[in-house]
């Protein structure tokens, strides 16, 4: 039993001598009906759980949760820019055609982006197999390679929004696009206003994926030390399902800010 | 499960307030209850600093002309007692407080599935609170606390950035604390505690929690679409910059008429727990109860058009979100009819949290009443934006909300922290809260359906008398929350200690210590019977 009150102790409550006073207040307290055995901490169970299952329900749900909410926020600004490319059709039309037209290698970066985000969501579900099978150099190796993956589409990212502003598409910085690349017709506020959406909306993005890198570094380091086991994995399972999500969101910004017109 | 006399042994027993006395103990606990007394405490000091503004107020409007402030500094009291009422003191008050502390408790767990997020949580809060006393302090806001652009974004030259960041960061507090209650409720239920056994506070708390994680997400948002005009000046609402201002109040109260039920809600789970128990018997109807906390969290998320009838919403649109506020009626007088079922034939205690509860009945009957008034399109074209509003949503939100907040503090005191209130005193100010409520507000209908209209600092002269009447009925209620202040931290230090179990209620939390031990229970309790046993309890001989 001491060792089990160490092991509670991880968790900053300051209990360890908790057990006499328990037994002592045990004389006071009603009989239940009935009751069942003592817990016994395990390692890595945390001392609210029970048993590590519960546990790892509880981390997956909690981080399910998460995302239902992470689903409202962005679903809040994809409404937003939905409006209004209804509103202001012809301005957004030109302006995914901008975005849609910057290249390398003929083919939109865009569409290099959606490729990188797809290919670093396989890398993470090896490593998350890796992880449940407890081969560390495995999954240090597939979690660098997203990170890897990660990193290539903020590069393309931060090329991309290098190219805008050199074009003026930056709204405040102050507005002031290349009259070439305007369509005709197009009304200046109405366009500024896409690229606040397109701003906005990659920024929150790309912020996601830089604390998702933030969090693979932790891992890393983590599966470095030999913390992540076989049996205590689930760090890994829940920063996946974070990082799938950040990748799902992609899948719905790249067509709607680069391909629907 | 009768409760057993309360035997002192030679040493104190340890409890989660004795297991440590240093600061450390405090500010970096993971103790849920640990957190809940943290979260008492400030949302104690903001309720009162949005309580002052409202005095304020309610000082300047004793006159038709305005005279003890300026009209912009007018403007700023409304928006501070606004922004602090509602999301400093309302949205936290149960769940924060009284969930945190019960929501473990009442399902035989020993903390909340993420102790550390908890305390995150809290942090958060403060950071948040902190923000908008600083904005408060260099200025204040004179938005009010609906942000309505293009005014915020645009033309108000007050502290908006720094209030939208407290109310952003504030609203993870809140996502996180909604997160922490679902995955609780669904993983860490003891044996025996099925669905179907969950206190009612329970259920009220899990289908806030869901107004919790799916609501706030798009405040935040807004807000963050909000400071993005304001700072690059580009028209995301401003319809002088192409903007469309409806989008806002569309996006504004998808979050926040959900969160009107963020505040009822757990006041509805606090009274299902105080009625059964004062009046000595099982609750009547308790699944549908249960049912009605979910129905209104789901329709509570398909009406908030109904602040928009008079800003040039379609009228089709209009008559869509007047049946669906209609609708949210019928789970709302479910659970009235089945309180006031539970009273029927009951062995009625009239202590102070059923005095509490009782008066939560009929003031949010009435304030739910003058809902179905305001959700009428012709009517409220008549009343919209005047003091009739007003008094509506306070009847829900202060006679409702406030009323059952202290009601549980009350009913949970005992358990919190091992003492007795005074009684006499406690019933005394729960009258004086009730009478001083309705002296402030009732007038507030007359003169809403008068016609004067809110947010002004000056009237014509003819509404004098009912706002004389008002600002003596606030008088009333700011001494009735002053009393329960005063008496409450008196009984820390010279209360009666309490028993395990001072009312004979059902319910978990009244099997363990008063105060609890920092783990809840020695053991893991095995649940055998419904939370609401009252036929197998003995009524208490006190």
């Amino acid at each position: 039993m001491p060792d089990d009150a160490a092991v509670a102790g991880e968790v900053a409550r300051g209990d360890d001598s908790a057990l006499t006073p328990q037994q002592r207040r045990a004389q006071s307290r009603p009989a239940s009906a009935h009751l069942v055995a003592p817990r016994h901490h395990r390692p890595h169970v945390k001392h609210q759980f029970d048993t590590l299952a519960q546990q790892h329900e509880a981390d997956t749900l909690g981080m399910w949760a998460f995302l239902a909410t992470e689903v409202l926020f962005f679903g809040g600004m994809i409404l937003c820019y939905t409006v209004y490319r209804g509103v202001y059709f012809k301005e957004w039309h030109n302006g995914s055609r901008i975005l849609d037209e910057f290249e390398f290698l003929g083919i939109s970066a865009g569409a290099w982006n959606t490729a990188v985000l797809l290919t670093s969501s396989l890398t993470v579900a090896l490593a998350v197999r890796a992880a449940q099978l407890g081969r560390r150099e495995q999954l240090i190796g597939l979690l660098l390679a997203t990170m890897a993956l990660g990193a290539a589409f903020l590069l393309i990212k931060a090329m991309e929004y290098r190219n805008d502003y050199h074009e003026g598409l930056v709204p405040g910085w102050p507005f002031h696009p290349d009259p070439r690349l305007l369509e005709p017709g197009v009304r200046m506020r109405p366009f500024e206003l896409f690229w606040s959406f397109y701003f906005v909306m990659t920024a929150v993005h790309a912020l996601h994926m830089l604390i998702g890198l933030g969090l693979f570094t932790y891992l890393i380091v983590q599966a470095w030390r030999g913390k992540l086991t076989r049996e205590h994995h689930m760090p890994v399972e829940i920063i996946g399902l974070y990082w799938h999500f950040v990748d799902l969101v992609w899948i719905f910004l790249f067509p709607l800010l680069y391909l629907v017109r | 499960m009768t409760s057993i006399p309360y035997t002192p042994a030679l040493a104190p027993p340890e409890t989660y307030l004795n297991v440590s006395y240093r600061v450390r103990s405090w500010l970096l606990t993971a103790d849920h209850k640990r957190i809940a007394i943290l979260y008492m405490i400030s949302i104690t000091l903001f309720f009162f600093v949005g309580g002052a503004a409202a005095v304020l107020m309610r000082l300047e409007l004793m006159t038709p002309q305005g005279d003890l402030v300026r009209a912009e500094t007018y403007n700023k009291l409304f928006t501070i007692h606004g922004v602090m009422m509602v999301f400093f003191f309302l949205i936290p008050s149960i769940p924060a407080v009284l969930g945190n502390f019960l929501v473990p408790i009442m399902i035989g767990a020993r903390d909340l599935a993420f102790p550390r997020l908890n305390l995150l949580s809290w942090y958060l809060y403060m950071i948040g609170g902190c923000f908008a006393l600083g904005a408060m302090i260099l200025g204040g806001v004179d938005t009010g606390w609906t942000f309505y652009t293009p005014y915020s974004s645009s033309f108000s030259n007050t502290n908006v950035a720094l209030t939208i960041v407290a109310i952003f960061i504030n609203g993870f507090s809140s996502i996180l604390t909604g997160l922490n209650f679902i995955v609780t409720i669904h993983k860490m239920r003891a044996p025996g505690m099925y669905w179907s056994r969950l206190p009612l506070f329970i259920w009220s708390h899990y289908a806030t929690s869901l107004i919790f994680v799916l609501a706030t997400p798009v405040l935040a948002i807004t807000l963050v679409l909000v400071a993005v005009e304001r700072l690059l000046r580009v028209g995301i609402f401003d319809p002088a910059l192409g903007g469309d201002p409806i989008l806002f109040q569309h996006l504004f109260w998808f979050y926040s008429h959900p969160a009107v039920y963020i505040m009822i809600l757990p006041a509805m789970g606090v009274v299902s727990e105080i009625v059964p128990c004062f009046a000595h018997k099982r609750i009547f109807g308790y699944g549908m109860i249960a049912f009605a906390s979910l129905a209104i969290a789901v329709l509570g998320f398909l009406v908030w058009g109904h602040h928009m009838f008079v800003s040039g919403q379609s009228i089709y649109g209009g008559m869509i979100f007047s049946i669906l506020s209609f609708l949210v009626s019928i789970p709302s007088a479910i659970k009235v009819f089945n309180w006031t079922a539970t009273l029927y034939k009951g062995s009625v205690d009239l202590r102070t949290p059923m005095l509490y509860a009782l008066g939560f009945i009929g003031l949010f009957t009435l304030g739910g009443l003058t809902g179905l008034i305001v959700a009428t399109l012709a009517i409220d074209v008549h009343v919209h934006d005047t003091y009739f509003v007003v008094a509506h949503f306070h009847y829900i939100m202060v006679g409702g909300a406030v009323m059952a907040y202290l009601g549980g503090i009350h009913f949970w005191w005992p358990k919190i922290t091992g003492r007795m209130y005074p009684e006499w005193w406690g019933r005394f100010s729960a009258f004086l809260i009730f009478v001083g409520f309705n002296l402030t507000f009732f007038p507030q209908f007359i003169l809403g359906y008068l016609g004067m209209p809110r947010r002004y600092y000056a009237y014509a002269a003819e509404f004098q008398v009912l706002n004389v009447m008002s600002t003596a009925g606030a008088s009333i209620l700011g001494l009735g929350y002053l009393l329960p202040l005063c008496y409450l931290i008196w009984s820390l230090f010279y209360g009666k200690i309490a028993p395990i179990n001072p009312w004979g209620a059902a319910g978990l939390e009244w099997q363990t210590s008063s105060p609890p031990p920092t783990d809840n229970f020695d053991q893991t309790p095995v649940v055998v019977d419904e939370a609401y046993a009252y036929d197998k309890i003995e009524v208490p001989s006190a």
